[in-house]
Protein backbone atom coordinates (compact mmCIF):
# COMPACT_ATOMS: atom_id res chain seq x y z
CA UNK A 1 0.00 0.00 0.00
CA UNK A 2 1.18 3.35 -0.76
CA UNK A 3 1.83 6.26 1.82
CA UNK A 4 -1.56 9.39 0.65
CA UNK A 5 -1.75 12.49 1.37
CA UNK A 6 -4.13 15.55 0.89
CA UNK A 7 -2.97 18.41 -1.59
CA UNK A 8 -6.00 20.23 -1.51
CA UNK A 9 -9.15 20.99 0.17
CA UNK A 10 -11.98 23.21 0.05
CA UNK A 11 -15.84 23.46 1.70
CA UNK A 12 -18.80 26.16 1.15
CA UNK A 13 -20.06 27.60 3.72
CA UNK A 14 -22.39 25.75 5.74
CA UNK A 15 -25.98 26.80 5.98
CA UNK A 16 -29.71 27.50 4.19
CA UNK A 17 -28.34 27.98 1.13
CA UNK A 18 -31.84 28.98 -0.18
CA UNK A 19 -30.28 30.88 -3.44
CA UNK A 20 -28.48 27.15 -4.22
CA UNK A 21 -28.99 23.60 -5.68
CA UNK A 22 -27.12 20.86 -4.80
CA UNK A 23 -25.08 21.04 -7.94
CA UNK A 24 -24.27 24.87 -7.13
CA UNK A 25 -23.01 23.19 -3.98
CA UNK A 26 -20.55 21.40 -6.03
CA UNK A 27 -19.47 23.23 -7.83
CA UNK A 28 -18.58 25.84 -5.56
CA UNK A 29 -16.73 23.30 -3.12
CA UNK A 30 -14.82 21.65 -6.22
CA UNK A 31 -13.23 24.68 -8.11
CA UNK A 32 -11.96 25.81 -4.36
CA UNK A 33 -10.41 22.19 -3.91
CA UNK A 34 -9.07 21.84 -7.36
CA UNK A 35 -7.62 25.19 -6.99
CA UNK A 36 -6.14 24.65 -3.68
CA UNK A 37 -4.55 21.75 -4.69
CA UNK A 38 -3.42 23.22 -8.46
CA UNK A 39 -4.47 20.20 -10.17
CA UNK A 40 -6.42 19.91 -13.38
CA UNK A 41 -9.08 18.17 -14.77
CA UNK A 42 -7.07 15.58 -17.19
CA UNK A 43 -5.03 14.80 -14.15
CA UNK A 44 -8.02 13.53 -11.84
CA UNK A 45 -8.66 9.71 -12.08
CA UNK A 46 -11.61 8.93 -9.66
CA UNK A 47 -14.38 11.20 -7.93
CA UNK A 48 -16.28 9.54 -4.70
CA UNK A 49 -18.86 11.31 -3.00
CA UNK A 50 -20.61 11.14 -0.15
CA UNK A 51 -24.76 12.33 -0.02
CA UNK A 52 -26.96 10.35 1.90
CA UNK A 53 -30.39 10.94 0.56
CA UNK A 54 -30.27 13.23 -2.84
CA UNK A 55 -33.67 10.96 -3.62
CA UNK A 56 -35.62 12.26 -0.40
CA UNK A 57 -34.14 15.63 -0.22
CA UNK A 58 -33.74 17.07 -3.67
CA UNK A 59 -35.58 13.69 -5.64
CA UNK A 60 -32.27 13.49 -7.34
CA UNK A 61 -30.32 10.32 -7.57
CA UNK A 62 -27.18 9.21 -9.87
CA UNK A 63 -25.04 11.63 -7.83
CA UNK A 64 -21.76 10.01 -9.03
CA UNK A 65 -22.39 10.73 -12.56
CA UNK A 66 -24.11 14.38 -11.32
CA UNK A 67 -21.46 15.67 -9.55
CA UNK A 68 -18.33 14.49 -12.52
CA UNK A 69 -20.82 16.12 -15.03
CA UNK A 70 -21.22 19.69 -13.35
CA UNK A 71 -17.38 19.87 -12.41
CA UNK A 72 -16.97 19.82 -16.12
CA UNK A 73 -15.54 16.26 -16.42
CA UNK A 74 -18.08 14.50 -18.90
CA UNK A 75 -16.02 14.48 -21.83
CA UNK A 76 -12.65 13.32 -19.90
CA UNK A 77 -14.94 10.40 -18.82
CA UNK A 78 -13.63 9.94 -15.27
CA UNK A 79 -15.18 6.97 -13.07
CA UNK A 80 -17.25 8.46 -10.65
CA UNK A 81 -18.97 6.91 -7.60
CA UNK A 82 -21.63 7.66 -4.65
CA UNK A 83 -21.00 6.32 -1.54
CA UNK A 84 -23.50 6.07 1.48
CA UNK A 85 -23.55 4.93 4.71
CA UNK A 86 -26.02 7.36 6.39
CA UNK A 87 -24.35 10.17 8.04
CA UNK A 88 -20.83 8.93 7.71
CA UNK A 89 -21.28 9.03 3.75
CA UNK A 90 -18.47 11.75 3.77
CA UNK A 91 -16.33 9.86 5.81
CA UNK A 92 -16.66 6.87 3.84
CA UNK A 93 -16.04 8.48 0.69
CA UNK A 94 -12.84 9.57 1.91
CA UNK A 95 -11.82 6.35 2.98
CA UNK A 96 -12.57 5.13 -0.77
CA UNK A 97 -10.49 7.50 -2.58
CA UNK A 98 -7.83 7.10 0.68
CA UNK A 99 -7.91 3.13 -0.91
CA UNK A 100 -7.79 3.81 -4.44
CA UNK A 101 -5.20 6.05 -4.26
CA UNK A 102 -3.22 3.39 -1.51
CA UNK A 103 -3.52 0.96 -3.55
CA UNK A 104 -1.95 2.23 -6.51
CA UNK A 105 -5.20 2.07 -9.05
CA UNK A 106 -5.79 5.65 -9.21
CA UNK A 107 -3.09 8.49 -8.46
CA UNK A 108 -5.29 12.15 -8.02
CA UNK A 109 -8.64 10.94 -6.87
CA UNK A 110 -11.52 13.67 -5.32
CA UNK A 111 -13.13 13.12 -2.03
CA UNK A 112 -16.09 15.39 -2.03
CA UNK A 113 -19.72 15.52 0.19
CA UNK A 114 -22.58 16.93 -0.03
CA UNK A 115 -26.20 17.47 1.19
CA UNK A 116 -28.89 19.82 -0.38
CA UNK A 117 -31.22 19.93 2.76
CA UNK A 118 -33.62 22.52 2.63
CA UNK A 119 -35.90 22.24 -0.24
CA UNK A 120 -38.02 20.16 1.65
CA UNK A 121 -39.72 20.24 5.35
CA UNK A 122 -39.03 20.00 8.51
CA UNK A 123 -41.02 16.41 8.50
CA UNK A 124 -39.78 15.17 5.49
CA UNK A 125 -36.03 16.36 6.39
CA UNK A 126 -36.90 14.40 9.55
CA UNK A 127 -38.17 11.04 8.63
CA UNK A 128 -35.27 11.25 5.61
CA UNK A 129 -32.94 11.19 8.38
CA UNK A 130 -34.87 8.94 10.55
CA UNK A 131 -33.46 6.77 7.92
CA UNK A 132 -30.68 6.07 9.49
CA UNK A 133 -32.50 4.29 11.96
CA UNK A 134 -33.83 0.81 11.81
CA UNK A 135 -37.25 1.43 9.79
CA UNK A 136 -38.60 -1.43 10.66
CA UNK A 137 -38.18 -1.63 14.31
CA UNK A 138 -37.69 1.51 15.41
CA UNK A 139 -39.11 3.83 13.35
CA UNK A 140 -41.96 1.77 12.92
CA UNK A 141 -42.49 2.11 16.78
CA UNK A 142 -42.53 5.94 16.89
CA UNK A 143 -38.59 6.18 17.40
CA UNK A 144 -36.81 9.76 15.62
CA UNK A 145 -33.40 10.12 15.39
CA UNK A 146 -33.16 12.58 18.00
CA UNK A 147 -35.00 9.83 20.35
CA UNK A 148 -32.16 7.23 20.04
CA UNK A 149 -29.22 9.93 21.11
CA UNK A 150 -31.90 10.58 23.90
CA UNK A 151 -32.16 7.29 25.52
CA UNK A 152 -27.85 6.70 24.83
CA UNK A 153 -27.62 10.21 27.07
CA UNK A 154 -31.18 8.96 29.51
CA UNK A 155 -28.83 5.61 30.16
CA UNK A 156 -25.54 7.54 30.21
CA UNK A 157 -26.89 9.79 33.03
CA UNK A 158 -28.46 7.02 35.09
CA UNK A 159 -25.29 5.08 35.18
CA UNK A 160 -22.32 7.84 35.13
CA UNK A 161 -23.81 10.97 36.98
CA UNK A 162 -23.70 12.62 33.51
CA UNK A 163 -25.84 16.16 33.59
CA UNK A 164 -27.84 18.02 31.16
CA UNK A 165 -25.64 21.16 31.94
CA UNK A 166 -22.47 18.73 30.84
CA UNK A 167 -24.81 17.96 27.54
CA UNK A 168 -25.37 21.72 27.50
CA UNK A 169 -21.66 22.28 27.99
CA UNK A 170 -20.48 20.55 24.44
CA UNK A 171 -22.79 23.28 22.03
CA UNK A 172 -21.60 25.75 24.35
CA UNK A 173 -18.46 25.36 23.37
CA UNK A 174 -18.85 24.49 19.59
CA UNK A 175 -20.82 27.27 18.87
CA UNK A 176 -17.73 29.22 20.88
CA UNK A 177 -15.47 27.41 18.12
CA UNK A 178 -17.92 28.12 15.29
CA UNK A 179 -18.48 32.17 16.14
CA UNK A 180 -14.20 32.04 14.74
CA UNK A 181 -15.13 30.17 11.63
CA UNK A 182 -16.51 31.52 8.55
CA UNK A 183 -18.21 29.13 7.38
CA UNK A 184 -20.23 27.74 9.99
CA UNK A 185 -23.54 28.05 10.08
CA UNK A 186 -24.23 29.79 13.57
CA UNK A 187 -21.75 32.36 14.68
CA UNK A 188 -23.52 33.34 17.83
CA UNK A 189 -22.15 32.57 21.84
CA UNK A 190 -24.75 30.94 23.60
CA UNK A 191 -24.92 29.67 27.41
CA UNK A 192 -26.00 26.86 29.22
CA UNK A 193 -28.84 28.62 30.59
CA UNK A 194 -29.90 29.39 26.71
CA UNK A 195 -29.71 25.68 25.62
CA UNK A 196 -31.66 24.39 28.88
CA UNK A 197 -34.33 27.39 28.11
CA UNK A 198 -34.62 25.46 24.29
CA UNK A 199 -37.79 23.37 24.08
CA UNK A 200 -37.19 19.89 24.46
CA UNK A 201 -37.31 17.51 21.31
CA UNK A 202 -36.65 14.13 22.62
CA UNK A 203 -36.31 14.30 26.51
CA UNK A 204 -33.32 15.20 27.39
CA UNK A 205 -32.40 16.42 24.36
CA UNK A 206 -33.58 20.41 23.70
CA UNK A 207 -33.18 21.80 20.33
CA UNK A 208 -29.73 23.41 21.17
CA UNK A 209 -28.40 19.44 21.78
CA UNK A 210 -29.36 19.04 18.24
CA UNK A 211 -27.24 19.97 15.26
CA UNK A 212 -29.21 21.52 12.54
CA UNK A 213 -30.24 21.13 9.26
CA UNK A 214 -27.86 22.47 6.63
CA UNK A 215 -26.74 23.13 3.32
CA UNK A 216 -23.30 22.48 2.16
CA UNK A 217 -20.20 20.60 0.52
CA UNK A 218 -16.48 20.23 1.49
CA UNK A 219 -14.16 18.27 -1.07
CA UNK A 220 -10.63 16.87 -0.55
CA UNK A 221 -8.04 16.02 -3.38
CA UNK A 222 -5.62 13.39 -2.41
CA UNK A 223 -2.42 11.89 -4.34
CA UNK A 224 0.48 9.40 -3.28
CA UNK A 225 2.61 10.94 -0.84
CA UNK A 226 5.62 10.74 -3.32
CA UNK A 227 3.61 12.94 -5.48
CA UNK A 228 2.61 15.41 -3.05
CA UNK A 229 4.97 17.69 -3.33
CA UNK A 230 4.50 18.25 -7.00
CA UNK A 231 1.33 19.96 -6.14
CA UNK A 232 1.41 21.15 -2.46
CA UNK A 233 3.91 22.96 -0.28
CA UNK A 234 2.03 21.75 3.30
CA UNK A 235 0.23 18.12 2.14
CA UNK A 236 -1.14 16.58 4.79
CA UNK A 237 -0.40 12.84 4.99
CA UNK A 238 -3.10 10.42 5.90
CA UNK A 239 -1.56 8.31 8.69
CA UNK A 240 -4.73 5.88 9.05
CA UNK A 241 -7.88 5.43 7.78
CA UNK A 242 -10.64 2.72 9.41
CA UNK A 243 -14.13 1.89 9.50
CA UNK A 244 -16.03 -0.52 11.58
CA UNK A 245 -20.06 -1.66 11.43
CA UNK A 246 -22.58 -2.45 14.34
CA UNK A 247 -26.10 -3.46 14.27
CA UNK A 248 -28.56 -1.11 12.70
CA UNK A 249 -30.61 -0.87 15.45
CA UNK A 250 -29.48 0.95 19.09
CA UNK A 251 -31.51 -1.57 21.17
CA UNK A 252 -29.15 -4.38 19.51
CA UNK A 253 -26.02 -3.07 20.60
CA UNK A 254 -23.95 -5.03 23.38
CA UNK A 255 -23.85 -1.53 25.58
CA UNK A 256 -26.14 1.20 24.32
CA UNK A 257 -23.91 4.53 26.00
CA UNK A 258 -20.73 3.32 23.80
CA UNK A 259 -20.52 3.05 20.05
CA UNK A 260 -18.96 -0.26 19.67
CA UNK A 261 -18.62 0.69 15.60
CA UNK A 262 -16.42 3.75 16.98
CA UNK A 263 -14.30 1.86 19.22
CA UNK A 264 -13.21 -0.68 16.74
CA UNK A 265 -12.54 1.97 14.63
CA UNK A 266 -10.42 4.25 16.22
CA UNK A 267 -8.45 0.83 17.59
CA UNK A 268 -8.06 -0.13 14.09
CA UNK A 269 -6.89 3.60 13.13
CA UNK A 270 -4.58 4.23 16.22
CA UNK A 271 -2.36 0.82 15.16
CA UNK A 272 -2.22 1.66 11.79
CA UNK A 273 -0.76 4.87 13.05
CA UNK A 274 1.22 3.59 15.56
CA UNK A 275 -0.14 5.91 17.92
CA UNK A 276 -2.07 6.41 21.05
CA UNK A 277 -4.68 8.53 21.86
CA UNK A 278 -2.66 11.06 24.23
CA UNK A 279 -0.61 11.79 21.15
CA UNK A 280 -3.26 13.06 18.99
CA UNK A 281 -3.29 17.01 19.55
CA UNK A 282 -7.41 17.79 18.44
CA UNK A 283 -10.00 15.80 16.51
CA UNK A 284 -13.18 16.43 14.94
CA UNK A 285 -15.50 14.16 16.26
CA UNK A 286 -19.21 13.65 15.31
CA UNK A 287 -21.26 15.86 17.55
CA UNK A 288 -24.86 15.34 15.60
CA UNK A 289 -26.31 15.32 19.60
CA UNK A 290 -24.13 16.67 22.26
CA UNK A 291 -23.99 13.28 23.79
CA UNK A 292 -22.68 11.82 20.66
CA UNK A 293 -19.36 14.16 21.43
CA UNK A 294 -19.12 12.72 25.14
CA UNK A 295 -19.58 9.08 23.98
CA UNK A 296 -17.06 10.11 20.86
CA UNK A 297 -14.39 11.04 23.45
CA UNK A 298 -14.94 8.56 25.66
CA UNK A 299 -15.03 5.63 22.95
CA UNK A 300 -12.10 7.08 20.92
CA UNK A 301 -10.16 6.55 24.14
CA UNK A 302 -9.29 10.31 25.17
CA UNK A 303 -10.89 10.08 28.64
CA UNK A 304 -11.91 7.06 30.31
CA UNK A 305 -16.09 5.80 29.65
CA UNK A 306 -18.10 7.53 31.84
CA UNK A 307 -16.18 10.93 32.21
CA UNK A 308 -16.56 12.91 28.73
CA UNK A 309 -19.12 15.28 30.61
CA UNK A 310 -16.41 15.87 32.98
CA UNK A 311 -13.95 16.63 30.19
CA UNK A 312 -16.18 19.23 28.34
CA UNK A 313 -16.79 21.23 31.84
CA UNK A 314 -13.35 20.97 32.86
CA UNK A 315 -11.75 22.44 30.03
CA UNK A 316 -10.07 19.41 28.54
CA UNK A 317 -11.79 19.67 25.04
CA UNK A 318 -11.90 23.58 24.71
CA UNK A 319 -9.30 25.10 22.31
CA UNK A 320 -6.05 25.31 24.62
CA UNK A 321 -7.28 22.28 26.51
CA UNK A 322 -5.41 19.35 26.49
CA UNK A 323 -7.25 17.34 23.61
CA UNK A 324 -9.32 20.33 21.75
CA UNK A 325 -12.77 18.72 20.50
CA UNK A 326 -14.44 20.06 17.10
CA UNK A 327 -12.54 23.59 16.97
CA UNK A 328 -14.71 24.03 13.84
CA UNK A 329 -18.06 24.47 15.81
CA UNK A 330 -18.40 20.59 15.07
CA UNK A 331 -22.07 19.26 13.34
CA UNK A 332 -23.82 21.11 16.03
CA UNK A 333 -22.53 24.76 15.35
CA UNK A 334 -20.75 24.71 12.19
CA UNK A 335 -23.91 22.47 10.74
CA UNK A 336 -24.49 18.81 9.52
CA UNK A 337 -25.25 18.42 5.77
CA UNK A 338 -25.10 15.04 6.19
CA UNK A 339 -23.27 13.73 3.14
CA UNK A 340 -21.20 16.84 2.90
CA UNK A 341 -20.00 16.00 7.53
CA UNK A 342 -16.85 13.70 6.81
CA UNK A 343 -14.98 15.63 3.80
CA UNK A 344 -15.74 18.98 5.96
CA UNK A 345 -14.02 17.18 9.06
CA UNK A 346 -10.99 16.48 6.89
CA UNK A 347 -11.20 20.14 5.68
CA UNK A 348 -11.11 21.42 9.28
CA UNK A 349 -8.00 18.98 9.78
CA UNK A 350 -6.14 20.38 6.81
CA UNK A 351 -6.61 23.75 8.02
CA UNK A 352 -5.04 23.32 10.96
CA UNK A 353 -2.29 21.29 10.45
CA UNK A 354 -1.29 23.77 7.86
CA UNK A 355 -1.57 26.49 10.52
CA UNK A 356 -3.94 28.38 8.26
CA UNK A 357 -6.93 28.02 10.99
CA UNK A 358 -6.84 31.64 12.13
CA UNK A 359 -8.52 32.45 15.41
CA UNK A 360 -9.11 29.14 16.39
CA UNK A 361 -5.73 27.76 15.73
CA UNK A 362 -4.81 24.93 17.89
CA UNK A 363 -1.34 25.78 18.91
CA UNK A 364 1.64 23.38 17.46
CA UNK A 365 -1.22 21.22 16.00
CA UNK A 366 0.73 17.97 14.38
CA UNK A 367 -1.42 14.87 14.40
CA UNK A 368 -5.45 15.44 13.91
CA UNK A 369 -7.68 12.80 13.82
CA UNK A 370 -11.50 12.81 12.25
CA UNK A 371 -14.66 10.71 13.65
CA UNK A 372 -17.63 10.17 11.20
CA UNK A 373 -20.60 8.19 12.36
CA UNK A 374 -23.57 6.95 10.29
CA UNK A 375 -26.91 6.74 12.18
CA UNK A 376 -26.36 6.37 16.21
CA UNK A 377 -23.47 3.82 15.19
CA UNK A 378 -24.46 1.42 12.61
CA UNK A 379 -21.06 3.06 10.83
CA UNK A 380 -18.39 4.64 11.95
CA UNK A 381 -15.12 5.79 10.49
CA UNK A 382 -12.02 7.21 12.02
CA UNK A 383 -9.18 8.87 10.33
CA UNK A 384 -5.66 9.88 11.62
CA UNK A 385 -3.52 12.69 9.60
CA UNK A 386 -0.61 14.58 10.32
CA UNK A 387 1.40 17.64 8.55
CA UNK B 1 -47.23 6.83 1.25
CA UNK B 2 -46.36 2.38 1.12
CA UNK B 3 -48.87 -0.44 -0.37
CA UNK B 4 -50.17 -2.74 2.09
CA UNK B 5 -48.27 -5.22 2.13
CA UNK B 6 -45.24 -3.52 3.35
CA UNK B 7 -47.57 -3.81 6.46
CA UNK B 8 -49.06 -7.01 6.85
CA UNK B 9 -46.03 -9.09 6.03
CA UNK B 10 -44.59 -8.32 9.60
CA UNK B 11 -47.81 -8.67 11.54
CA UNK B 12 -47.17 -11.77 13.00
CA UNK B 13 -43.98 -10.77 14.60
CA UNK B 14 -45.41 -7.02 15.45
CA UNK B 15 -49.08 -8.58 16.68
CA UNK B 16 -48.35 -11.20 18.65
CA UNK B 17 -44.61 -10.44 19.54
CA UNK B 18 -43.36 -13.66 17.14
CA UNK B 19 -39.50 -13.98 16.98
CA UNK B 20 -36.98 -16.63 17.00
CA UNK B 21 -34.41 -18.64 18.86
CA UNK B 22 -31.44 -20.82 17.82
CA UNK B 23 -31.63 -23.97 20.19
CA UNK B 24 -28.08 -24.52 18.73
CA UNK B 25 -26.89 -21.57 21.50
CA UNK B 26 -30.33 -21.33 23.03
CA UNK B 27 -30.34 -17.55 22.07
CA UNK B 28 -33.54 -15.88 21.93
CA UNK B 29 -34.50 -13.02 19.24
CA UNK B 30 -36.44 -10.23 19.13
CA UNK B 31 -37.08 -8.87 16.49
CA UNK B 32 -36.90 -11.53 14.49
CA UNK B 33 -33.48 -12.90 12.43
CA UNK B 34 -32.81 -15.28 9.97
CA UNK B 35 -29.41 -15.84 10.62
CA UNK B 36 -27.78 -16.45 14.06
CA UNK B 37 -25.21 -13.83 14.78
CA UNK B 38 -23.42 -16.74 17.20
CA UNK B 39 -23.84 -19.50 15.07
CA UNK B 40 -24.16 -18.03 11.62
CA UNK B 41 -24.36 -21.02 9.11
CA UNK B 42 -24.60 -23.71 11.58
CA UNK B 43 -27.66 -21.82 13.71
CA UNK B 44 -30.60 -23.67 14.20
CA UNK B 45 -33.91 -21.08 13.73
CA UNK B 46 -37.21 -21.54 14.92
CA UNK B 47 -40.52 -19.30 16.01
CA UNK B 48 -40.31 -17.77 19.72
CA UNK B 49 -43.53 -16.27 20.46
CA UNK B 50 -42.39 -13.77 23.54
CA UNK B 51 -44.48 -13.43 26.40
CA UNK B 52 -44.02 -9.75 26.38
CA UNK B 53 -42.69 -8.78 30.08
CA UNK B 54 -39.66 -6.82 30.46
CA UNK B 55 -37.90 -4.08 31.80
CA UNK B 56 -37.09 -0.65 30.96
CA UNK B 57 -33.67 0.08 29.92
CA UNK B 58 -33.69 3.41 28.63
CA UNK B 59 -36.27 6.08 27.59
CA UNK B 60 -37.11 9.18 25.88
CA UNK B 61 -39.98 11.46 25.98
CA UNK B 62 -40.49 12.80 21.88
CA UNK B 63 -42.18 16.35 21.91
CA UNK B 64 -40.88 16.71 18.08
CA UNK B 65 -42.13 13.60 16.24
CA UNK B 66 -42.02 12.75 12.48
CA UNK B 67 -45.40 13.69 10.47
CA UNK B 68 -47.18 10.47 11.26
CA UNK B 69 -46.70 10.26 15.01
CA UNK B 70 -47.28 14.24 15.45
CA UNK B 71 -50.95 14.06 16.42
CA UNK B 72 -49.31 11.32 19.32
CA UNK B 73 -46.95 14.10 21.32
CA UNK B 74 -45.61 13.75 23.80
CA UNK B 75 -45.23 9.83 24.15
CA UNK B 76 -42.67 7.74 25.93
CA UNK B 77 -39.94 5.65 24.01
CA UNK B 78 -38.26 2.85 25.63
CA UNK B 79 -35.77 -0.08 25.20
CA UNK B 80 -37.35 -2.57 26.63
CA UNK B 81 -35.64 -5.79 27.92
CA UNK B 82 -37.77 -8.85 27.05
CA UNK B 83 -37.50 -11.83 30.07
CA UNK B 84 -36.32 -13.85 27.92
CA UNK B 85 -32.91 -11.64 27.02
CA UNK B 86 -33.83 -10.00 24.09
CA UNK B 87 -34.10 -6.18 23.80
CA UNK B 88 -36.28 -3.91 21.87
CA UNK B 89 -38.27 -0.34 20.99
CA UNK B 90 -41.67 0.77 21.74
CA UNK B 91 -43.71 3.13 23.05
CA UNK B 92 -44.77 2.82 26.70
CA UNK B 93 -48.05 4.27 27.77
CA UNK B 94 -47.69 6.27 30.94
CA UNK B 95 -47.04 9.73 31.78
CA UNK B 96 -43.65 11.29 31.03
CA UNK B 97 -43.20 11.84 34.88
CA UNK B 98 -44.03 8.56 35.41
CA UNK B 99 -41.61 6.30 32.91
CA UNK B 100 -38.85 5.27 34.67
CA UNK B 101 -35.29 2.64 33.90
CA UNK B 102 -35.98 -0.23 35.96
CA UNK B 103 -39.84 0.31 35.08
CA UNK B 104 -41.58 -3.08 34.23
CA UNK B 105 -43.74 -3.02 31.73
CA UNK B 106 -46.27 -5.43 29.50
CA UNK B 107 -47.49 -5.65 26.19
CA UNK B 108 -50.74 -4.09 24.73
CA UNK B 109 -52.10 -4.38 21.66
CA UNK B 110 -52.89 -0.57 20.07
CA UNK B 111 -52.92 1.39 16.98
CA UNK B 112 -49.30 2.25 16.24
CA UNK B 113 -49.77 5.21 13.80
CA UNK B 114 -51.07 6.73 9.94
CA UNK B 115 -49.79 6.95 7.15
CA UNK B 116 -50.35 11.14 6.11
CA UNK B 117 -54.24 12.43 6.50
CA UNK B 118 -55.80 9.19 4.16
CA UNK B 119 -52.83 7.03 4.51
CA UNK B 120 -53.06 2.80 5.92
CA UNK B 121 -53.81 2.27 9.86
CA UNK B 122 -51.30 0.30 11.27
CA UNK B 123 -51.39 -1.72 14.58
CA UNK B 124 -48.63 -3.13 17.09
CA UNK B 125 -47.33 -3.78 20.27
CA UNK B 126 -47.08 -1.11 22.70
CA UNK B 127 -45.86 -1.12 26.94
CA UNK B 128 -47.80 -0.37 30.04
CA UNK B 129 -46.33 -0.29 33.29
CA UNK B 130 -47.10 -3.35 35.64
CA UNK B 131 -47.51 -3.16 39.16
CA UNK B 132 -45.30 -5.55 41.49
CA UNK B 133 -42.97 -7.93 40.34
CA UNK B 134 -43.22 -9.80 36.55
ZN1 LIG C 1 -27.09 -19.58 17.63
Amino acid sequence: MRSVSIIGAGCTRFGERWDDSLRDLVVETGIMALEDANVCGEEIDGLYVGNMSGGRFVEQEHIGALISDCAGLSRLHVPSTRVEAACASGGLALRQAVLAVASGYSDVVIAAGVEKMTDVTGGVAADALAAAADREWECFFGATFPALYAMIARLHMHRYGTTIEELAAVAVKNHHNGCMNSISQYQMEITVDKVLRSPLVADPLRVLDCSPITDGAAAVVLAPTEMAHKYSDAPIKILATAQASDTLALHDRRDITTLDASVHAARKAFGQAGLEPKEIDLAEVHDAFTIGEIAAIEDLGFVEKGEGGRAVEEGLTWIGGEIPINTSGGLKACGHPVGATGIKQAYEMVLQLRGEAGKRQVEGAEVGLTHNVGGCGGTALVHIMSR
Amino acid sequence: MSTVPRFWRHIPQRYNLVGTHCSKCDEYYYPPRTICPNCRRNAKMEDHKFKGLGTVVTYTTIYNATDDFKRQTPYNLAIIELLEGPRLTGQVICSPSEIEIGMKVKPVFRILGKEGDRGIIYYGTKFVPVEGSI
